[in-house]
């Protein structure tokens, strides 16, 4: 069908190097020797292992439970034994450890009860936690959990559903491959977004360098009698971004503040599509998928994977020659080597390439920046990298968020046309990464802060609260012996107790005050000190904020004027009786 | 385990590249000008050229930097280029070398070297000749040289004394001239009459010259070396400037034409102020700069006292450059205000 497409600005066209690997059909690859199954595989919540070392498992059954609604369940890939739940290397650039559940495979492949059911007699909700129990997520390689963006916006009406199938990274040819076989399960996994979400119209973007892969679609989607559009889009790198596919289809344009429902559009990924209508109508968890091997080997292919396989143990399938001397996972814009040739296949593994030197030979060397602003041009989100570069450099972060670091994307363009060769992507991560880290160093300040604030003024209080009671018992003792005092003097002149008694009384509470808590005075004047500080602190900060009152109409002031003036005068006059209680 | 981060895959692309097809885009010009002014000029660029190669290595070793990455750059020969094309093409080759080696020295390594510069050094190349030898660099040849190879080569280093004849003006500031002389007793259009010094055009010879650099700059847009903001804004505002003087009292002002195919009109718009490094980045700044520049050079060059104004132009614009990015930052995806 013809339709109105958009472009989106900027992007690049890296040679695709896409048909090495679609000259043979899908391969479901063999069982490895063990299975090592990170529990952290999507976006949210670290899922709890259900299961410890000496567990028997099934293909299927749960391992890791969803901890909180955005994180997804893990499952045991294959039937076999749990030998291990520990830390293991994690195929990400940083290297780290992260919790596995290591399984030795049975060679049974035993699959647990599987309860298919039909998806039109769940409510909603049902529907939702299915999919979250079963573990399904982005599969384009965000993991984020799939439930959790098929709730609709209650505010803006859906208009759009997009499918993206566009695939716009060179060298990975899985979701083509997938459209290519399992069109018709593609297309019901589709169905219950759809049915979830209801827009208005779903768009099935695919790049328009697979044409094999829109037909099987078109035909799949006519087989289910779905109104779906198949839309064959320009091959762009990054058109399969999100943000871009939406552009093109759509004509709206996400900012990195919003989410795509707040525009009324939503978008999966085919594959995750795909493992939905299993998880649904097969009562089958996300236990693999398809990886595409390839870069330097000798027979590129798409494998279906179990999910913790070694990624040595995948390569090897494909043949790779002698020099190959690292494994990237991912493609070759976005992707990234990973820091051991055996860290497992997760979720997030679309694609796996075999690096060698003569396949992506060493960059040139560094050379300073000469504005000349291709990056600038090629950025699809139209920012200004190079600006952004000059500050991350200068480590002068906040002006990066001036130029809207945040919402850069990663997606490699600036770093693919430099002609200085500079490394913008990694200079713009660095930036990220130290705001991120310095706002959590704020955060952990702002705390300690708030800390020592209620610890200081709780210590003053309680000291405060101990003078006032010493100097109570003291003020007791004292009127106790006044009272002893005017009791003997009753005894001698009986007339007038009543003013003696009063009369002396305040004359010996000075004396004892000043006399009985002396070992307090030290500590009273630190505490004056204390008082007087938090008073002076209290006053600046009311000082700094506005005040009702100090916009008085003159008249009003006047007025307090001649009302202070006339206390202190009659305070001179009253200072004469020497009652110098009143003018406290 | 090696570390190198994505993207693996890189286009075919570096400085060094970029400033060789700056230096094709200049072919066309320097031909017409070796062919209808003279050979003198090829002289001129290879004393340049030796000069700033020899300062850059110079600076380099004294900045401690790697010689052959730098060298090998190219930008200090695209200098050393637009050095040559804009002095006179018999200007004696110590005042060339002096002003590259400034150029070089000065307008580029003081301020950092490489994509540090916030003036074009070649301007600054020009400002420093034109205001220290203001003689010396207004004497062009009006009519061609006619002269032997092995004589101008003798102007040049001073071998030969410089003839009176030679001490013309370009037809620009022959027009300029001429004007101010005949006190209005001569129209523009009389003395453009003159075929032997206007040319066609816009002055003989060096119109096509002009032309030359018009092909060269089309073809470097064509290649995306630049985009067409620049060069659009710099011609747009000279032409609607010296076209509204020129409807106002055409006896006065000299047509459009004229002013963009003379002098230094089409290089400074293609391959000056095109400059990425000293010049506006967003689409928006270039076209103010370009704009201004084109502006500001016509200004100098018919109310001032100098032959030509786009370096002054030019240099005027950098000093505004970074003011005009940071205001004209285009919005960013998502973020278009819709209203």
């Amino acid at each position: 069908m013809l339709m109105n497409l958009f472009k989106f600005k900027g992007g690049v066209k890296p040679p695709t190097n896409k048909t090495q690997s679609v000259g043979l059909p899908i391969a479901k690859a063999p069982l490895p020797s063990r299975l090592v199954v990170p529990l952290h595989q999507s976006i949210g919540g670290t899922p709890r292992p259900v299961v410890q070392a000496g567990d028997k498992v099934l293909k299927g059954q749960l391992i890791g439970e969803a901890d909180g609604w955005i994180s997804a369940a893990v499952h045991a890939p294959t039937s076999g034994t749990v030998v291990d739940v520990a830390m293991h290397v994690q195929p990400h650039p940083s290297g780290l450890d992260a919790m596995c559940v290591v399984i030795e495979p049975d060679g049974r492949d035993e699959w647990i009860a599987r309860e298919p059911v039909d998806y039109a007699t769940l409510t909603q909700e049902e529907v939702r936690e299915r999919l979250q129990q079963a573990g399904v997520v982005g599969l384009g390689g965000a993991v984020f959990p799939t439930h959790g963006k098929l709730t609709a916006s209650k505010t803006v009406p859906m208009d759009e559903l997009i499918i993206n199938g566009a695939e716009c990274e060179p060298f990975i040819t899985c979701d083509d491959l997938l459209m290519r076989e399992r069109a018709d399960e593609v297309v019901q996994g589709i169905a219950i977004f759809r049915d979830l979400l209801r827009p208005k119209k779903v768009l099935i973007g695919i790049e328009d360098n697979k044409p094999e892969a829109a037909e099987a679609m078109r035909t799949a989607v006519k087989a289910a009698g779905e109104d779906f559009a198949v839309v064959q889009v320009p091959t762009l790198y990054p058109a399969g971004g999100a943000k871009q596919l939406i552009r093109v289809l759509t004509g709206k344009e996400v900012p990195a503040a919003k989410r795509s429902t707040d525009l009324g559009v939503q978008c999966f990924n085919v594959a995750t599509a795909y493992t939905a209508w299993r998880a649904i109508a097969h009562g089958e968890p996300v236990v693999s998928r398809l990886v595409t091997v390839t870069g330097n080997v000798g027979e590129p292919r798409n494998y279906e994977v179990l999910i913790g396989t070694p990624m040595n143990e995948v390569l090897a399938l494909a043949q790779p020659k002698a020099d190959t001397d690292g494994i990237v996972m991912g493609g070759p814009m976005m992707g990234f080597l990973v820091p051991d040739m055996t860290v497992p296949v997760v979720k997030a593994t679309n694609c796996l390439i075999a690096h060698s030197e003569q396949l992506f030979p060493p960059k040139a060397p560094e050379m300073p920046c000469i504005r000349c602003g291709s990056c600038a041009q090629a950025c699809p989100h139209e920012l200004q990298p190079f600006e952004m570069y000059w500050f991350a450099r200068a480590k002068n972060f906040g002006k990066t968020q001036e130029y809207h670091i945040f919402d850069c994307i990663e997606c490699g363009c600036c770093s693919f046309v430099c002609p200085s060769r500079i490394p913008l992507v990694q200079y713009f991560r660095f930036a990220k990464s130290e705001i991120w880290a310095r706002e959590r160093d704020k955060n952990a300040a702002d705390g300690a802060k708030t800390r020592f604030e209620f610890k200081q003024e709780r210590e003053a209080r309680e000291k405060a609260e101990k003078a006032e009671k010493l100097a109570k018992a003291a003020a007791a003792q004292a009127a106790k012996k006044a009272a002893e005092a005017a009791a003997v003097a009753a005894a001698e002149t009986a007339s007038p107790t009543a003013e003696a008694a009063v009369a002396p009384a305040p004359a010996a509470e000075t004396p004892a005050v000043a006399t009985a808590p002396a070992i307090d005075a030290d500590k009273a004047t630190k505490m004056a000190t204390i008082q007087a500080a938090m008073e002076r602190a209290k006053a600046q900060r009311e000082a700094a904020q506005p005040k009702n009152t100090e916009v008085q109409a003159p008249a009003i002031q006047l007025e307090i004027a001649e009302i202070d003036a006339r206390r202190q005068a009659a305070g001179v006059e009253t200072a004469a009786p020497a009652n110098d209680q009143k003018t406290e | 385990m090696m570390f190198a981060p994505a993207p693996f895959l890189l286009k075919d692309t570096s400085v060094s590249r970029v400033m060789t097809q700056v230096c094709l885009a200049l072919v066309p010009g320097i031909a017409a000008y070796a062919w209808l002014v003279g050979p003198a000029i090829l002289v001129q660029i290879v004393i340049a050229t030796l000069t700033a190669l020899f300062a850059e290595a110079l600076v380099l070793k004294l900045r401690d930097k790697p010689l052959a990455m730098f060298l090998g750059d190219g930008s200090a020969i695209v200098t050393a280029w637009l050095i040559a094309l804009t002095f006179p093409p018999l200007a004696p080759w110590w005042l060339v070398v002096t002003a590259t080696a400034f150029a070089i020295i000065f307008a580029k390594h003081i301020y950092g070297g490489l994509g540090q510069n916030p003036f074009n050094p070649a301007m600054v190349a020009f400002a420093v000749g034109i205001v220290s030898f203001p003689a010396l660099m207004s004497q062009w040849p009006q009519v061609g040289l006619q002269m032997p190879l092995s004589e101008q080569i003798g102007v040049i280093f001073g071998l030969v004394p410089r003839v009176d004849a030679l001490s013309g003006a370009t037809p620009l500031d022959a027009l300029k001239t001429a004007l101010k002389l005949g006190e209005g007793s001569f129209g523009v259009a009389q003395l453009l009459a003159n075929q032997d010094i206007y040319g066609n055009f816009a002055g003989r010879g060096w119109e096509w010259v002009s032309v030359g650099y018009l092909l060269g700059g089309l073809w470097m847009w064509q290649r995306k070396l630049i985009t067409w903001h620049v060069p659009a804004a710099f011609v747009g505002a000279m032409t609607v400037l010296a076209g509204s003087l020129w409807l106002y009292d055409p006896a006065q002002f000299a047509s459009p034409l004229f002013h963009i195919f003379s002098g230094g009109s089409l290089l400074g718009a293609f391959f000056i102020a095109t400059d990425p490094v000293s010049g506006c980045t967003t689409p928006r700044g270039k076209l103010i700069f370009g704009a201004g520049a084109g502006l500001l050079a016509y200004i100098i060059r018919v109310f001032g006292g100098y032959p030509d104004g786009i370096a002054f132009a030019v240099l005027l614009m950098n000093l505004s450059a970074p003011v005009i990015d940071l205001l004209t930052q285009p919005a960013i995806f998502g973020m278009k205000d819709k209203s």
